[in-house]
């Protein structure tokens, strides 16, 4: 166990809700001056004596509470959780930007530095002054920075641009150089907050090759981010927060899989009360009312079964005849990607004219999905001009959970692609 | 694992420690930063201005003339028997970078929130840049009085700079640490109290008025010396004048008092600072 470079030890931070003080030295002494005569605080939030009820009593909370993991050299390990989780807090304790507030964190190695997109550049000096600027911030030293000029100001791609003010360059040559110098730290711990959702996608590939390069040297990683992908494709380990704590740090597989989980568990059953809050659209003469998934008896599932068929159901509500219109679903993974879109027209080539009242929609969907969770949406759009009539973008989220024919590490870790095929394979002589 | 391998950690984060939690070594390795805080401080002042150094040099110039008019012309206050243009000048060029040490170094926490809530380095690095970057404008304003200082040293008006002179350097040094001192002082406080910003524009107006700029020593009852000794700038801006200009009331013991106090609130600042600096970035 002697290759543990980052050891995490009942770590809490606190923070007190509200203001501190009153911010100013007057308004302390006047609140002061009228305790002392025992009078009430003319500063004091008028009701907040009320708060007390929501057994919020001292305005604190706790924003890492008991937070202790062992993070091995070399590894890439993501944090992920909801926002006010606690995983920038985690962050900013590991790079000394604050302070915990109990705990400890012991660090093996060459400090850790946060990847901070141009911190401390100054618009007024030419890049190159920055990059020795930005790298001094960062904590390498003069002659550091010189070893790696070139290196630096390659990988950003702004060799034309050195000795151009920064205040002139483009936001993506901004951004190129800030994480060119961050990369090039010769720390043996990187934190990674987010900066990965900037540049191009060529510039994205380029830095995530870089972090993979920079762990084969041994140097140890952090990333926080809240695309999955990026999470799934490149850490070993998952840290997911939920309320300051660990709520699992684990493969991405299981960490993710219970974030998304936790995400949404809202309600047990496949079954929706859709609100006219949730249509996107505005006000047309479809509404929809409900949306379930069933068996094939009709009873609404809790989850679906691997290779069970999926059977959707949409309760609307015509208010007027309409014509001519076009329903249809997406069901996309939670990471947005979409993986199937079916019409009501898709065989038939017929759109469908309503009449006033109440209908149920029926979808039968060949069940090729993996394991997982999925998000379904539903629209519909009327013929002529493609007029949307309505728009329901996260009607139902549903797992699909028992996979009976894959033992379960076979699985996960040779089958890539996100469908099933079924396909059966044989080996024929000849 | 702990008890094999407790020698291995090279850092461990953990909350407030003790009073005195400034590391001296860390700084060290952070010079470079600070000469790089400098530089970026002096080329992007040049870079927005029009007059660029003259300003240093007008701003002196006027408060020096202002002063001559209304203090030694109008209210014909004793200049100790020295050229008034002269006297007030080492006056206000000593005034003027302990000063602008002070008020500038007072902003560290506010001015830099952006920076400091993202990268950790040691903070201290900031006002020690600062101090830094206004000994180039000392230096500045400094060729100013020198050249006026033979002027009038050649029209014979009675000034005899002497080996005091040999004591400057550490006078700067002094006048340094305490601007440095009262600066990290009130940025420590400013994160807490705001205001304090807002009164230390006419504190530091105030505290000039308590310190012999515009008028000597000499002319201070000898039974308030004492009271007035306690003012490290004081013994400072005397020195100063006595050195170059050979007419002075100060007292070896002054210097001393002076010495202490600086010491007293350089060390006092640092033990504030390096308290608010872990979790400032809450507060602020």
């Amino acid at each position: 166990m002697s290759d543990v470079v980052i050891q995490v030890e009942n770590l809490c931070k606190e923070y007190r809700l509200g203001t501190i003080s009153h911010g100013t030295l007057y308004r302390d002494l006047q609140s002061g001056w009228a305790k002392f005569r025992g009078k009430d605080d003319p500063n004091s939030i008028i009701g907040s004596h009320n708060r007390g009820q929501m057994g919020n009593t001292d305005d604190r909370i706790l924003a890492l509470n008991n937070v202790s993991f062992d993070i091995h050299q070399g590894e890439v390990v993501g944090i992920i959780g909801r926002n006010g989780a606690g995983k920038s807090t985690l962050l900013k304790i590991i790079s000394r930007v604050t302070a915990p507030t109990s705990g400890t964190i012991k660090i093996k190695g060459r400090g850790a530095s946060l990847l901070e997109v141009g911190t401390g550049f100054h618009p007024e000096l030419p890049g190159r002054e920055n990059i020795f600027l930005n790298g001094a911030i960062l904590g390498m030293r003069k002659s550091e920075i010189e070893q790696k000029f070139d290196e630096i100001v390659k990988f950003a791609e702004i060799d034309k641009f050195i000795d151009t003010p920064v205040k002139r360059y483009s936001s993506g040559m901004y951004v190129r150089l800030a994480f060119a110098v961050a990369a090039h730290l010769d720390t043996d711990i990187l934190l990674v907050d987010e900066v990965l959702a900037v540049g191009d996608v060529a510039f994205q590939k380029k830095s995530l090759n870089k972090m993979k390069n920079v762990t084969s040297e041994g140097r140890t990683v952090l990333i926080v981010s809240h695309s999955m992908p990026i999470i799934r494709n490149n850490c070993k380990k998952v840290i997911f927060l939920k309320n300051g704590a660990i709520s699992a740090f684990d493969i991405p597989a299981v960490s993710v899989d219970s974030y998304l989980n936790a995400a949404n568990e809202e309600s047990r059953y496949l079954v929706k009360e859709i609100t006219s809050e949730m249509h996107t659209t505005g006000i047309s003469k479809i509404r929809v009312k409900k949306i379930q998934m069933v068996d094939e008896n009709g009873n609404i599932q809790e989850h679906i079964k691997y290779h069970q068929p999926l059977i959707i159901e949409v309760f609307i509500e015509c208010i007027d005849a309409v014509d001519n219109v076009g329903f249809g679903i997406i069901i996309s993974t939670k990471d947005n990607v979409i993986l199937l879109q079916t019409h009501c027209f898709d065989k038939s080539n017929a759109y469908w004219n309503l009449v006033r009242g109440r209908f149920k929609v029926q979808i039968r969907v060949l069940n090729q999905l993996k394991r997982g969770h999925y998000s379904l949406q539903f629209g519909a759009h009327q013929k002529p001009f493609n007029v949307s009539l309505l728009d329901i973008p996260n009607a139902l989220t549903f797992e699909i959970t028992d996979e009976p024919f894959q033992p379960e590490e076979n699985y996960s870790q040779f089958n890539g692609g996100l469908l099933d095929s079924f396909s059966d394979w044989s080996l024929i002589d000849i | 694992m702990s008890d094999n391998h407790d020698s291995a950690w090279t850092m461990e984060i953990r909350s407030r420690n003790g009073w005195f939690d400034i590391d001296v070594s860390e700084l060290w390795r952070y010079r470079d930063l600070i000469l790089l805080f400098v530089r970026r401080d002096f080329v992007a002042y040049y870079k927005q201005t029009v007059l660029g150094p003259l300003w240093f040099l007008l701003q002196p110039l006027f408060t020096t003339v202002v002063f001559t008019i209304i203090f030694s012309n109008i209210a014909h206050i004793s200049t100790d028997g020295l050229p008034p243009f002269l006297f007030y000048l080492a006056g206000t060029i000593g005034w003027t970078y302990f000063a602008n040490c002070m008020t500038q170094t007072s902003n560290t926490f506010i001015t830099n929130a952006g920076i400091f809530g993202k990268v950790y380095f040691p903070r201290l690095v900031v006002p020690i840049s600062i101090v830094i970057s206004n000994l180039f404008t000392f230096a500045i304003q400094f060729g100013l009085f020198l050249a006026f200082l033979v002027y009038f040293y050649f029209m014979g008006s009675g000034i005899h700079p002497n080996l005091w002179i040999l004591i400057i350097p550490l006078l700067l040094v002094q006048m340094a640490a305490l601007g440095l001192g009262m600066g990290i002082l009130i940025s420590s406080l400013t994160t807490k109290y705001r205001d304090l910003a807002l009164a230390l524009t006419f504190g530091v107006q105030l505290w000039m008025y308590a310190t012999p700029v515009v008028y000597p020593l000499s002319q201070i009852p000898a039974q308030w010396q004492w009271l007035f000794a306690l003012n490290p700038m004081t013994a400072i801006i005397e020195t100063f004048r006595y050195a170059f200009l050979g007419s002075g009331a100060i007292q070896p013991w002054m210097l001393g008092v002076s010495f202490g106090m600086t010491f007293l609130i350089l060390a006092l600042g640092i033990v504030l600072f390096s308290r608010v600096e872990k979790t400032f970035m809450d507060t602020i």
